[in-house]
């Protein structure tokens, strides 16, 4: 007969002890024709376990039409961007439109009235 | 007379859903928990859609299919309903139990009754996941003797799950061959179903009759 041993705490396993586990970042996609935006990771020893457990985890509740799954390592993080000399004019709050926009439009008004 | 059936699926369904959640929380890594976690919810689904189908037909409800029978009134196998609590057990279960069930869901699938054969391609969708869960466990763990020592262990009630003539099939999946083992046959219950059963309906016994 078979006599469960009782063990109640996590157990190591093959899985841990021997395989490689990799960081698979999971983008989902909430509905057909949306972008997919990052929803967080899983660990997992290779491609067909990290589908498996990504599927239950971001997928169970109906809440993705797809998933990406990308290991960490292939992503290249790109930081530091230096703007040292304030060049203000490439950001879209470089000029004031509004300002700009006030004066084109009493232009415009004077040059129809005259034409009037 | 689809209700024995339904309630041999959905008994199976419903103890290996309550068995497997037994992991949540202790499962050997996190991502594991979910997923194991969320196929033993997928299964006790399938037990409530065969519970309600078999209620129609008995003149009841799906609940007192489900908690108001005595152990002896299950007609679940006992392969689901064993207490394994330790990891080889539970995935050679796991991984056991999705074989069996395939053939089963197949043959179901092919059914006349249109109404049995739609329920049977409803859970196969699930299923197929499950299967593929299963599949990677136990491809991974195929050298390890826990798991080879659990399966042997198991093989006997994996066979009690099916009925005779799917048995050969259920040999072939599984690399093994039909050899004159004794299955642990439907209708037999362990002490553990009982154990499983005190436990599974004891909400709903302190208050008979309520509306939950």
């Amino acid at each position: 007969m078979l006599c469960p041993r009782v063990r109640l705490r996590r157990q190591p396993c093959t899985l841990e002890r021997s395989i490689g586990m990799k960081i698979w970042e999971v983008f989902r996609q909430e509905k057909k024709g949306q972008a997919f935006a990052h929803a967080g990771s899983v660990e997992a020893p290779d491609a067909a376990f990290a589908e498996a457990w990504a599927r239950e985890q971001y997928g169970r509740r109906g809440e993705s039409e797809a998933l990406w799954l990308v290991p960490r390592e292939a992503l290249r993080e790109v930081r530091d961007f230096p703007d040292e000399f304030d060049l203000k004019y490439r950001r879209v709050d470089g000029y004031s439109l509004k300002v700009r926009l006030k004066e084109a439009r009493e232009r415009a008004g004077t040059a129809a009235a005259r034409a009037g | 007379m689809r209700a024995p059936l339904l309630l041999e699926l959905a008994d199976d369904e419903l103890v290996v859903g309550w068995r497997d959640s037994e992991w949540t929380g202790i499962a050997p890594t996190l991502e594991e928990d979910v997923a194991f976690s969320s196929i033993a919810q997928n299964e006790i689904g399938h037990a409530r859609a065969a519970y309600e189908l078999a209620a129609r037909e008995l003149g009841t409800t799906a609940d007192e299919l489900a908690f108001d029978r005595t152990p002896d009134d299950y007609r679940c196998a006992p392969l689901v309903e064993l207490r394994l609590l330790e990891w080889a057990h539970a995935i050679a279960r796991r991984w056991l139990y999705e074989q069996a069930d395939h053939l089963r869901i197949e043959t179901l699938m092919e059914s006349d009754d249109a109404e049995l054969a739609g329920l049977a391609r409803k859970i196969d969708r699930e299923e197929a996941y499950h299967r593929m869960h299963a599949e990677l466990w136990a491809e991974r763990l195929r050298d390890e003797w826990r798991f080879r020592d659990a399966v042997d262990e198991l093989w006997p009630y994996a066979l009690g799950m099916l009925p005779e003539a799917l048995r050969p099939r259920l040999c072939e999946r599984v690399g093994r061959g039909m050899t004159d083992t004794q299955g642990f046959e439907r209708g037999s219950h362990t002490q553990e179903l009982t154990e499983l059963w005190d436990e599974m309906t004891s909400v709903r016994r302190t208050a008979p009759g309520a509306q939950w």
